[in-house]
């Protein structure tokens, strides 16, 4: 699946019409022979099969090529890059369950009636925002309007924290600087809403069915005969078992939340992955882009290893 | 024990639920009474409005359905009156229930300690975990089952049918209730087991007085464990009395035709006989007999409203013709 993947990559990427010398060289008046010279540097000038065995079999050793753009290994420009991606889709995901839950439970349990009604409307709502105009929306509102919020970036100026993970909520943590960790709170909260929302919505939907179904079952009404009170039954017995087909879910939409990365990143000059590969797709970067993808990929693949292994976690049943 | 005041006591209770060919009035006028050590036996056929009579007693009708009319009297407090969080209270405490399938009964994703735990906290008769995990390994031990102790751990699927039956009656009782209401506890289970959990019931009524109300289709297992029947029709109490009385010599024409559709014991080869025709549509009864268009001893007068009306002393018959059921 993952040689697919970069197969199709690979050719999506190098038949696009463009070329990442002309781009790379497009401001500096260079002649045909710097021209020549940075494409066999670049190793441009190799038929295309080869170009992709070759890509294939560094790739296979872990080597990404250089960073056309960069002059700088893939791997390396990645890297710094990622810490970025990940807190901000973490902290998406987590604003998507915390939303998702009482909403979820809150709709099933009122089932039928208005409030479930205006939730499931407001759920379909989100599901088809587009991220862009969301995110310009809120940034209007919150940023440029009420002045609340920062406009994009992920910490402000002047604060000076020491980069031990990259991850900066951690980092601001280990130095004990509790004004930069706000900061960096006020700067992920925009970017995180709008990107979790529409997951949110999506996850909503599919707690709200699974704990009606939930809400319906012999094990939901025997709980009731025991007299346990209504939070424990609806919040123990009912919902466990709710979120286990949530589970599998949630983790395919973190896959999605990656993708819709790169919109929000670009939206709010998030300095990560997403806003990466954009730029790298513009600027014919291919060795990037194609690393990317694969990074993309794999986590995918993972992902869904993952959901597997929390689903026999939760469900004791398949547990054997 | 029969003349002191019932531990239940329901009158004329009618559940309804909003269907979308109208309101559905699952029982309607069911009057019963029950006292403690006592075991009624339910039966009537499906869709009788059984589990729903008693699911009213426990509270536990879920909206959109809900009790129209009447009252049930525990311990002589009108429940129907009763607030929500009085009302669950008395659940598990008071009255239990058990149902006909343990593996659906109880949570798939919970250990049976953890559900036999809960309850006995939940009504404070435990002062620690501890404790309650030490009540709880009584009570497993009580109900039969082997090394409690270790099973506590277990969750439920990890249990065989039989056990897992009587594990969910020990979760049922665990907070000493007074009355048990079961759903065809036994209706899933091979001859052996099934024996198992009724001497069970049985063992726990008498040591404890537990009043027992056994919903079942098995007219065999009322004969055996039942001091009193009351018979189910299309939400109506037709026919009520002791067992041996009332399989002996039925006063209506209902429960006539039940036990002529039980196989025989003295005479195998005798043929079955259903009952012909349908149950009436219970969204548009009328005033009448609901067991006329079926009944084989239907009169004109049929189309009046019929009462429940008692025969002698301790017989009652929803049958204007009841002294003619032969
Ligand atoms: N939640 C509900 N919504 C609508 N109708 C219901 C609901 N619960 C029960 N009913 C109806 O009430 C009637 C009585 O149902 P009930 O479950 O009490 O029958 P029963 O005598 O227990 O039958 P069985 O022997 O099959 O368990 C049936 O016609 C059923 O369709
Ligand atoms: S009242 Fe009439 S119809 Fe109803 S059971 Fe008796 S004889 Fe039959
Ligand atoms: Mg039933």
């Amino acid at each position: 699946m993952l040689l697919g993947v970069s197969a199709i990559v690979f050719l999506m990427i190098t038949l696009t019409p463009g070329d990442p010398v002309e781009i790379m060289l497009a401001d500096q008046r260079a002649t045909p022979e710097q021209v020549a010279a940075l494409r066999r540097d670049l190793g441009l000038d190799r038929p295309l099969v080869e170009r992709f065995l070759v890509f294939l079999g560094n790739a296979l050793r872990g080597d990404f090529g250089i960073s056309f753009f960069h002059r700088r290994p893939v791997w390396d420009v990645i890297a710094e890059r990622l810490p970025a991606t990940i807190e901000l889709t973490l902290f998406s995901l987590l604003v998507a369950v915390l939303v998702a839950i009482p909403l979820g439970v809150i709709a099933a349990v009122k089932r039928d009636t208005w409030l479930d009604r205006a939730l499931s409307a407001a759920s379909l709502f989100g599901v088809s925002l587009p991220g862009f105009w969301f995110g310009i929306l809120l940034i209007l509102l919150f940023a440029v309007e009420l002045r609340l919020l920062p406009v994009g970036g992920r910490i402000g100026f002047g604060f000076d924290v020491l980069r031990i993970t990259g991850f900066l909520l951690v980092d601001t943590l280990l130095a004990g600087d509790i004004a930069a960790l706000r900061n960096v709170l006020t700067h992920l909260m925009l970017p995180a809403i709008t990107l979790g929302l529409p997951t949110a919505a999506l996850l909503a939907r599919v707690i709200r069915s699974s704990m009606a179904e939930v809400l319906a079952s012999d094990y939901v009404l025997f709980a009731e005969a025991k007299g346990l009170p209504r939070r424990r039954v609806l919040l123990l017995h009912a919902l466990k078992n709710a979120l286990i087909p949530t589970v599998t879910v949630t983790a395919i939409e973190t896959g999605q939340l990656l993708g819709g990365n790169m919109i929000v990143e670009t939206v709010f000059g998030w300095p990560g992955l997403g806003r990466l590969v954009v730029e790298s797709i513009f600027a014919r970067n291919y060795p990037l882009v194609q690393a990317a993808v694969l990074l993309y990929a794999v986590t995918y693949v993972m992902l869904n290893f993952a959901a597997d292994l929390l689903y026999t976690a939760l469900n004791p049943k398949v547990r054997l | 024990m029969t003349m002191a005041e019932p531990l239940l006591a329901v009158r004329g209770l009618r559940t309804v639920f909003p269907t979308r060919r109208g309101l559905l009035a699952a029982c309607d006028g069911v009057d019963l009474q029950l006292a403690a050590g006592e075991a009624l036996g339910v039966v009537g056929e499906s869709g009788s409005g059984k589990s729903v009579t008693f699911l009213s007693v426990l509270g536990l009708i879920r909206p959109p359905g809900r009790i129209d009319a009447g009252e049930i009297l525990f311990e002589g407090r009108n429940l129907i009156r009763l607030p929500a969080a009085a009302l669950r209270t008395l659940r598990g405490r008071a009255m239990a229930l058990a149902m006909q399938d343990s593996l659906s009964a109880l949570n798939p994703a919970l250990t049976i300690g953890t559900q036999i735990v809960e309850t006995i906290l939940a009504h404070g008769l435990a002062r620690s975990r501890a404790a309650a995990r030490d009540r709880a390994v009584e009570l497993l031990h009580c109900v039969g089952i082997p090394s409690p102790d270790r099973r506590l751990n277990d969750y439920p699927h990890q249990f065989s049918g039989g056990m897992r039956q009587r594990a969910m009656i020990a979760i049922a009782l665990a907070a000493e209730p007074k009355l048990l209401v079961a759903d065809e506890p036994t209706t899933a289970l091979d001859v052996t087991i099934r024996a198992q959990v009724l001497d069970l019931i049985d063992r726990l009524r008498r040591e404890r007085g537990l009043a027992v109300a056994l919903i079942t289709h098995d007219l065999g297992v009322v004969a055996e464990r039942c001091d009193r029947v009351m018979v189910m029709y299309a939400g109506q109490v037709v026919e009520e009395g002791p067992t041996a009385e009332v399989i002996a010599r039925p006063r209506h024409p209902y429960t006539r035709g039940l036990l002529a559709s039980l196989p025989s014991l003295e005479d195998p080869d005798r043929p079955i006989d259903a009952i012909p025709g349908q149950v009436p549509d219970l969204t548009h009864v009328d005033a009448g007999c609901r067991f006329r268009n079926r009944c084989p001893l239907a009169v004109e007068l049929c189309m009046q409203p019929v009462e429940l009306r008692a025969l002698g002393a301790n017989r009652l018959s929803r049958c204007i013709r009841a002294e003619a059921v032969a």
